[in-house]
């Protein structure tokens, strides 16, 4: 064999090996790479109470309840199960009902979630306002329920969902 | 194809065709900062924000496309032994670390008040903060050792392996649950951005990877004059090692002679 | 103007990063060009005192 196909065959051969070795790897370390948990996660995991976590999701619409002493209790909801979240502090700017949300903190003994920090996680979707409203006027789109506009204008969709909604 | 990898050949290309990239780079740059300062509108859940986008996208995008340039210069290299090869990875590396700096820091600056924080160790971000690593490491390697050819294998070695980090990136926000969004423009399903805000994006990504192929044929030359000057160096100190050797033998007959 | 200046409230964010994204990128380039430079006169330097010796 020529020196230069050796070369290629080791290349080649030590590429697939270290590929295999970081698949290996990273689905072993699976649980650890995911930044939070969803709703559903979290009843398939059962965590114990109060050990510090994230949590994520989407804020579920009209569930936002401010006190007057700065705290916020809202839900969390992956559309198929929902998590009550309580926070005391400054929430970021886009947090939003029907926006992304990733909570840290600890489950209470009843259930609920204790949040120490709250960071709003955004959706790739981006349009400029007047779109956004054309397309809820139209009733094309409803954001609060956490679909994305593709899914919601597609014709098949809109049979499947004749509400528009998908809980 | 194996003309370029004649470093004097390369080097006159370069040369000749480096004043039109730049020229385009200046351009397609202007035009796109136009579009995405003045023209575009805001997003209608970031506001304004969306502009760092314009920035922001296109850094982390020339950050992979550098490393992946490295990546296939560095195979050439290992199969092939091409100087140019080397002098090319060897080039892109301070190109790549600079934009991969570039989309750690916007990136920041855009989370700070859309996510509520600059920094979080989700699988993107942590994985993006590795590639600038793996770049400083290469270029940490290329300058520990000595013997430029050893140096050339080494650093290629360590480009290749780091290379598994690039599919990493790429996929992580759909392997992971990450604070980082999943992707707007590469998707199955065709971009989810609307039109006024993806064109000023793609305007600033080719005036990106236009830059990106000037700065890579300009340091490209670098590296090259770089390597002509070393060899011309070496040469010189053989001959005056010899010189010197000659000389020495002639002092010692007459004392004068040895200034 | 200054209204456009402002970005929203978020004029710090967003120059911060326009800003940032100039500096690095022409820094980037200057230095090129002056390591090009110094390194084509040290060339030339190199090959004529070859040639007077």
């Amino acid at each position: 064999m020529r020196r230069r196909t050796q070369r290629l065959w080791f290349v080649v051969g030590g590429l697939s090996v270290l590929s295999v070795a970081a698949a290996l790897v990273l689905s072993a370390m699976s649980d650890n790479l995911v930044f939070f948990y969803s709703p559903t996660d979290l009843i398939k995991k059962a965590p114990p109470v109060g050990r510090m976590l994230r949590i994520g999701g989407l804020v579920e619409a009209g569930s936002v309840r401010r006190s007057d002493d700065g705290s916020v209790a809202f839900v969390v909801t992956d559309t198929n199960k929902t998590l009550a979240v309580s926070y005391h502090g400054l929430l970021p700017d886009l947090f939003r009902e029907g926006q992304g949300v990733v909570a840290q903190g600890r489950l209470q003994p009843d259930g609920t979630f204790a949040a120490a920090e709250v960071l709003a996680r955004h959706d790739e979707n981006y349009m400029p306002p007047e779109v956004a409203k054309a397309l809820k006027d139209q009733g094309m789109w409803h954001p609060e329920d956490g679909k994305k506009p593709g899914q919601q204008t597609a014709p098949a969709a809109m049979l499947d969902r004749p509400s528009g909604g998908g809980q | 194809m194996f003309q370029l990898a004649n470093p004097r050949r390369f080097y006159d290309l370069a040369q000749r065709l480096e004043p039109w990239v730049w020229a385009i780079a200046a351009i397609l740059l202007s035009y796109g900062l136009y579009l995405g300062l003045i023209v575009s509108p805001p997003d209608y859940q970031q506001g304004e924000t969306v502009r760092i986008m314009f920035v922001h996208v296109p850094a982390a995008w020339i950050a992979m496309m550098a490393y992946s340039g490295m990546a296939v210069a560095s195979i050439s290299s290992l199969i092939w032994r091409h100087v140019v090869a080397d002098l090319f990875a060897k080039a892109s590396a301070p190109v790549g670390a600079g934009f991969t700096f570039l989309a750690l820091v916007t990136g920041s600056l855009w989370g700070r008040p859309m996510w509520g924080t600059y920094w979080v160790w989700d699988a993107r971000l942590t994985s993006v903060l590795i590639l600038f690593f793996l770049y400083l490491g290469y270029m940490a390697l290329w300058s520990a050792i000595e013997d430029q050819t050893k140096a050339a294998r080494a650093a290629a070695v360590l480009c290749l392996v780091g290379a598994i980090n690039l599919p990493i990136i790429k996929f992580s926000v759909d392997w992971w649950n990450t604070l980082h969004q999943p992707a707007s423009v590469a998707r199955l399903g065709g971009p989810s951005i609307h039109p006024a805000i993806l064109t000023p994006l793609l305007v600033m990504g080719i005036a990106y990877m236009v830059l990106y192929l000037a700065m890579v044929l300009q340091r490209t030359r670098i590296e090259i004059l770089e390597h002509r000057l070393a060899l011309a160096l070496a040469a010189d100190a053989s001959r005056a090692d010899r010189d010197t050797s000659t000389l020495s033998h002639r002092s010692a007959h007459s004392p004068e002679g040895a200034l | 103007m200054s209204e456009y200046l402002a970005m929203g409230g978020y004029a710090a964010f967003i120059w911060s990063a326009y800003g940032i994204s100039v500096v690095v990128l022409s820094g980037l380039t200057i230095f090129g060009f002056r390591r090009l430079d110094r390194l084509q006169s040290a060339l030339r330097e190199f090959d004529s005192e070859r040639g007077r010796s």
